[in-house]
């Protein structure tokens, strides 16, 4: 299907503890649209992170096909999916994880020191991913000196600064409060609508699912309802 | 921003932390670039004599003086050309009682034997016919501030003269330099008149502590070592003979083997330091699972990942390591011109080879088991804080 950004196909997904073989995704079948906004909901346990780490190419399935963008990412080896991360997929996580060390810009800058874009023009989408998220003016400050909502803005524009196709966003909110929460779906909802980035977001708060396009529940590795 | 900036941030993240593992590492390159520079020079400071010289000394021990009536017999070997005989003085500067290398030697027997000291030829006349005649190596002088014509002053620790002072004055006639500068580097010795000392000093007479044989042919020198302590055999002054080189070196031994003692104090210093970095490294990569793994989440490889890590302990060994050398450099240098040129310990260039491959094998060990570990990161692991 060519507008399909995200398809998985019987992907099964099992983990080893100790003795004991876990399938954390049974079998599961999945049709993400480019351009959707699709939010993943279900009860601990479920494999709502495992897929998202499956979609985002963090890790591989145990069987079954997943492409992304139209790459099959489960043939991928180590180094060939860093540089497909590198290049297509936005990571938002809930505690932001940015680099203390670095300044906002510099945390924004650091996916581009992957490519081969000059130091000007690094500084200059920088500038452009802090606008769009509307932290130009904290661009100096490290993240210690910046409030939660804040520091999540940083880390969606280090998501966006590469301009990938795909933004995978771990419980985004789970860290913030209502307001600042309400304020950062809001954001994610603009770079849908507006510059359309397709999202696939992990969350157990049933009011941030109300800000995207659709929600998807798992339950025991499997997918039981989709709901508009 | 770039990666070396980002490795720097990293690396400096906690600024105490890194400035004492610095500290660490610059104290033990410092002590390094010292004490290798003293063994370079015990250990290969006497190559350029090479082995045209004998040096016959009592087989007991140098400190037990042989007569001087040996030396005619000595001087009759085949292939010995000539024969100087050598006193230690145990010289004292008669001010700060701070040691001078004093030696008494028969002034003519002496320039034939050691042409490499380079000195006008009246001056070698004035030092053989001035009965109280000293000459100086051009550093002592300098350090001194001698000039011919001074009276200069020397106390001896060991022999007084037999009015029972022990402070003894002497006629500079001369001041020597070296052919080169092997030879310059070590003109940091005074030469007494041998007859002067010998006639003046009221403890022992006629006896010297080396003879110093000059060759015909150098190759033979193992065999004619070997006839002169044949000839001495079960006499009552039983002699050991050896080349300059090794009897330079056997002359160190006496103070204890000392390339033995710096190299365990190194391999002390060293393994401490192994320890010391190794922990900051390997806490430094514990605290910051998480931000590894999110940089694998960004794209960038393993490889990568691997290649901050070791670059952060490259940094920290080699700027450590420069400026630990430099220190052991600027120290050396001000040592050796505070002793007026008798302790030159300024590393050499082999000090600066192994300090360089030091630093590398420093990086290696204390870097790669950290960065081996953030390579093989799991990300999805890392991440969920396993």
């Amino acid at each position: 299907m060519s507008d399909s950004m995200v398809k998985i196909s019987n992907v099964t997904k099992a983990y080893t503890r100790g003795k004991q073989k876990v399938e954390v995704l049974h079998k599961l079948s999945l049709d993400i649209p480019k351009g959707d906004f699709v939010a993943l909901m279900g009860p601990s346990g479920s494999g709502k992170t495992t897929l998202l780490n499956l979609i985002g190419g963090l890790d591989q399935p145990t069987a079954g096909e997943v492409s992304v963008g139209g790459n099959r990412i489960d043939q991928l080896k180590s180094g060939q999916l860093a540089n497909w991360r590198a290049q297509n997929v936005g990571f938002v996580f809930q505690f932001y994880n940015l680099m203390p060390v670095l300044t906002a810009e510099g945390n924004v800058e650091l996916p581009l020191l992957l490519t081969k874009l000059s130091a000007a023009q690094r500084k200059k989408n920088v500038a452009v991913a802090l606008q769009v998220v509307g932290l130009a003016d904290r661009a100096k400050h490290k993240p210690r000196e910046l409030s939660g909502g804040q520091e999540q803005r940083v880390a969606i524009a280090r998501a966006l600064v590469s301009d990938p196709q795909i933004l995978v966003c771990d419980e985004p909110t789970g860290d913030l409060d209502r307001r600042t929460a309400d304020e950062i779906l809001g954001l994610l909802q603009v770079l849908n609508r507006e510059h359309g980035k397709t999202i696939v977001m992990v969350t157990h708060d049933p009011k941030a699912a109300e800000f995207a396009k659709r929600t998807l529940h798992l339950e025991k590795g499997t997918l039981v309802e989709q709901a508009a | 921003m770039t990666k070396t900036r980002f490795v720097l941030a990293n690396l400096f993240r906690k600024k105490t932390r890194t400035i004492l593992t610095l500290l660490s590492v610059i104290m033990a390159f410092l002590l390094f670039g010292l004490l290798q520079s003293v063994n370079h020079i015990f250990s290969a400071g006497a190559d350029f004599v090479g082995a045209t010289r004998l040096f016959t000394q009592a087989r007991v021990s140098f400190t037990s003086p042989l007569p001087l009536s040996m030396e005619p017999k000595i001087e009759a070997v085949p292939g010995v050309t000539r024969v100087t005989h050598w006193q230690w003085f145990g010289g004292v500067d008669a001010k700060t009682n701070a040691p001078m290398f004093v030696f008494a030697v028969d002034p003519v027997r002496y320039h034939y034997v050691y042409p490499e000291w380079v000195m006008p030829d009246d001056q070698w006349k004035a030092f053989a016919n001035t009965r109280t005649s000293a000459i100086a190596g051009k550093q002592i002088a300098e350090q001194y501030g001698w000039k011919v014509g001074d009276k200069v002053p020397i106390s001896s620790n060991i022999f007084p003269q037999k009015n029972g002072s022990k402070a003894w004055a002497f006629d500079l006639v001369g001041i020597y330099d070296g052919k080169d500068e092997d030879w310059k580097r070590r003109t940091n010795a005074v030469l007494i008149n041998y007859d002067y000392y010998n006639e003046a000093n009221a403890f022992g007479k006629d006896r010297a502590n080396f003879f110093i044989s000059k060759l015909a042919d150098t190759n033979q020198a193992e065999q004619i070592s070997k006839t002169i302590d044949a000839m001495f055999e079960n006499s009552p002054d039983e002699t050991k003979t050896q080349t300059e080189k090794d009897s330079n070196l056997s002359f160190i031994k006496q103070v204890g083997d000392i390339g033995m003692i710096v190299k365990w104090i190194l391999f002390a210093v060293f393994f401490t330091l192994l320890l010391v970095v190794g922990n900051t490294m390997a806490q430094s990569v514990r605290e910051r699972v998480p931000e590894l793994a999110v940089l694998k989440t960004l794209g960038f490889s393993d490889v990568s990942v691997l290649g901050f890590v070791l670059a952060e302990a490259g940094i920290l060994c080699l700027s450590g390591g420069l400026l630990g050398m430099l220190a052991a450099t600027g120290l050396g240098a001000f040592m050796e011109k505070m002793s007026g040129g008798q302790f030159q310990i300024h590393p050499h260039w082999t000090v600066w080879l192994i300090g360089a491959v030091a630093i590398v094998l420093m990086t290696i060990a204390t870097g790669l088991l950290p960065a081996l570990r953030a390579q093989r990161l799991k990300i999805v692991d890392a991440l969920a804080g396993h």
